[in-house]
């Protein structure tokens, strides 16, 4: 493996080629110092030097990886916080361009209920510290004063949207995530077996099942399985597993509980698995009907060697490889479906609670959340592409990113 | 494995688009639902009558699946209710193909800064899940006209398949015949929409038809959410009051849930088969397998 390193041949680059001696070293090695010199960065730049936790940060992951993965990657981070600096600008802006401000809600909601004009307008006054009148750019230079600081504003309950978010978040990512690593490793699995047995009854059924889970929209799925699972043949109790957790047992690392948590998540996990799980198995059916008819597989099969060696070292990695991308992009996507499906269940995560504050115009709240996800998919993506660098050696060597 | 490319072409273009079966069932499904949203009102016409002494009727001759709250007929709710969700989901997907289309092949083409900065704007786009960023602007703006909520869906939605459009033209501006384009100085809008775009025609009408089902996605979603306002009848809204209702709770109120999400589901089923014949078509070195 080391021999791949050794560019032989190329010319030599004018780059940034960081600690240069280091780089024989085998890939665990080299991840684990990397990540020692990151932190130690971030320390040191955040108790030493003085700056903001967020910014420390930025700056401690950008020096990082500039100096050990070279100018590649470190371009790719700079475009990330790029991103992530124009999406925080687009959404303050599109937020406050939009019709509809949290007072006037507030309002309008209380007059509803009967009580008199005067008397809403002082009570939103005396409640909200949201100031409309401020001009807009000094309400933006706080703004992304308070990001570099590591804080994101309050909500309209006065709870800071930090606070906020960490309470839900970690739901969704504990649903998310599960049902995510369910259905890549059941769809890559079941799409290696259509591909091998293409043309069978098999390969017939599953792409069958997979194109019909691929096109119905996942919060329909979650309607299918509420109404005909759980209260027409009855096979669960769909009012006892809604929430996150049962109320009375005690959030904690003991048994009780991440079994509790375990059987609420059921049914959001079971709706991102059923409504993702299709289309793995056909794109990687797909991918790895490509490889299978490459001449390295060939000239594998004619050294003899093993079908399950062949299937793991050739086929198999090189027909993830291209799909590897697409993870990333899609766990984008199922949180953005997860506003669905959690509103459905009554799942207490990032989705409610984005629904809500849509709902309630909550402007802090809305950016907060729209930032934490954009930042989630902007450092998936990146993640996928330092992925992608550690499982295709060519663009190790070549620093370029591969066609296709 | 794959056939040499000449023995399927001298057949016409109907042979070739009907050898998939699945594809062909799939058009029959589109073409369906499409005939049924544009002949029902004119033969049932195009208001539900309430029938207040029958609400949550079950299934029945006089209504074959049953009635809603208000004694509507569910059937005829179905038949009348796909107009807003085919006009917003073709609507959308043709404002988001011409975006992407005429976006990348520029990109692609010209390359230099244009590349850059439509290339770093997609990114940008791109990152915020789209149904996120449409859920937000349709609640905040209420909207209520399809013809806007079609506009909002897709101006929204064309970074990933104009990335997708600039790769093709990246490929396809090596090839002789724009190069005999070029050469004869024919102009940049020539070349790129006269020469390049419709050589991948095939390409963009897959690509449109994914357009539609994720603007219906996202159309749907929003009524499922109650963001927007239920103005009207569509299925969206339908799916929204029987949830709101609990109907699927009882037996007879089971109808008005699952006919809308029947009918929606069968309609995303036969986009995505179509497809298959589309591929077929266009891209004969899919088909095998």
């Amino acid at each position: 493996m080391v021999a791949t390193q050794t560019e032989t041949g190329s010319p030599p680059r004018r780059r940034l080629r960081g600690l240069h001696a280091l780089r024989s070293l085998p890939m665990s090695v080299r991840l684990a110092v990397w990540l020692a010199a990151l932190v130690g960065a971030f320390v040191l730049l955040w108790f030493a030097v003085g700056l903001p936790p967020v910014a420390a940060g930025v700056f401690a992951v950008g020096i990082s990886v500039t100096a050990w993965w070279g100018e590649y990657f470190a371009m790719r981070v700079l475009r990330a916080y790029f991103v992530v600096f124009a999406v925080a600008t687009g959404v303050f802006f599109m937020l406050r361009g939009l019709p509809g401000n949290p007072i006037d809600v507030y309002i309008a909601r209380l007059t509803a209920e009967g009580v008199p004009y005067e008397e809403a307008a002082a009570s939103a006054a005396a409640f909200y510290s949201f100031n409309p009148d401020t001009p807009l750019w000094q309400q933006y230079l706080e703004y992304l004063w308070g990001l570099a600081n590591g804080d994101f504003g309050t909500t309209l309950a006065r709870i800071p949207v930090l606070e906020k978010i960490g309470y839900h978040l970690p739901w969704t990512l504990f649903s998310v995530g599960l049902a995510l690593v369910i259905s890549v490793s059941v769809g890559l699995l079941l799409g290696m077996i259509m591909a091998y047995l293409r043309g069978g009854v098999f390969d017939h059924a599953m792409a069958t099942i997979g194109s019909i889970l691929h096109a119905i929209p996942n919060y329909l799925l979650a309607f299918i399985i509420v109404s005909i699972g759980g209260v027409q043949l009855g096979l669960f109790n769909y009012h006892e597993m809604r929430g996150t957790y049962t109320a009375g047992v005690v959030p904690g690392f003991n048994l009780e509980f991440i079994q509790d948590a375990l059987f609420h998540a059921t049914l959001p996990v079971l709706t991102y698995v059923l409504a993702t799980v299709g289309t793995w198995a056909l794109i990687m059916k797909a991918s790895t009907t490509q490889a299978l008819g490459e001449d390295f597989v060939t000239v594998a099969r004619a050294r003899g060697l093993g079908g399950g060696r062949i299937g793991s070292m050739y086929v198999g990695r090189n027909a993830v490889l291209p799909l590897v991308a697409q993870i990333a992009t899609q766990a984008g996507f199922v949180v953005g479906g997860a506003i669905f499906v959690e509103k459905i269940f009554s799942y207490n995560g990032i989705g409610i609670t984005l629904y809500d504050s849509i709902a309630d115009r909550d402007y802090a709240l809305v950016q907060g959340i729209l930032l934490i996800i954009t930042i989630t998919v902007v450092f998936a993506n990146l993640l996928a592409d330092l992925t992608y660098g550690l499982l295709d050696p060519r663009i190790r060597t070549t620093g370029e990113e591969a066609a296709g | 494995m794959s056939a040499p490319p000449s023995a399927a072409r001298p057949r016409g273009l109907i042979y070739r688009l009907t050898r998939n079966k699945v594809g062909v069932a799939g058009f029959v499904m589109v073409a369906g639902i499409i005939a049924m949203t544009l002949i029902g009102p004119l033969v049932m016409g195009s208001t539900v009558p309430s029938d207040a002494q029958n609400p949550w009727a079950g299934v029945s001759a006089a209504h074959p699946f049953g009635t809603d709250n208000t004694g509507k007929d569910i059937l005829h709710q179905i038949i009348v209710g796909g107009g807003p969700v085919l006009m917003v989901g073709f609507g959308a997907a043709a404002i988001t193909t011409l975006i992407a289309v005429a976006l990348g092949s520029l990109a692609a083409y010209l390359r230099g800064w244009i590349d850059n900065t439509l290339l770093q704007l997609a990114d940008i786009v791109m990152t915020v899940p789209q149904i996120v960023l449409i859920l937000v602007m349709a609640t905040f703006f209420q909207l209520t006209s399809p013809v806007l909520l079609a506009v909002l869906i897709g101006c929204l939605s064309w970074p990933i398949l104009m990335r997708s459009i600039r790769a093709q033209v990246l490929s396809l501006k090596e090839r002789e015949f724009v190069e005999a384009a070029r050469l004869l100085d024919l102009g940049t809008a020539r070349v790129v929409f006269g020469e390049i775009v419709p050589n991948m025609a095939g390409y963009i009408l897959i690509n449109f038809v994914i357009a539609v089902t994720n603007a219906i996605y996202a159309l749907v979603g929003m009524y499922v959410l109650g963001l927007v306002p239920l103005a009207g009848h569509n299925w969206g809204i339908m799916i929204r009051k029987a949830w709101t209702f609990n109907a699927f709770a009882t037996a007879d109120g089971v109808p008005y849930m699952m006919a809308p999400i029947a009918v929606i589901a069968l309609l995303q089923l036969g986009l995505i088969m179509l497809n298959r014949s589309l591929e077929e078509v266009f891209n004969p070195r899919l088909s095998e397998g």
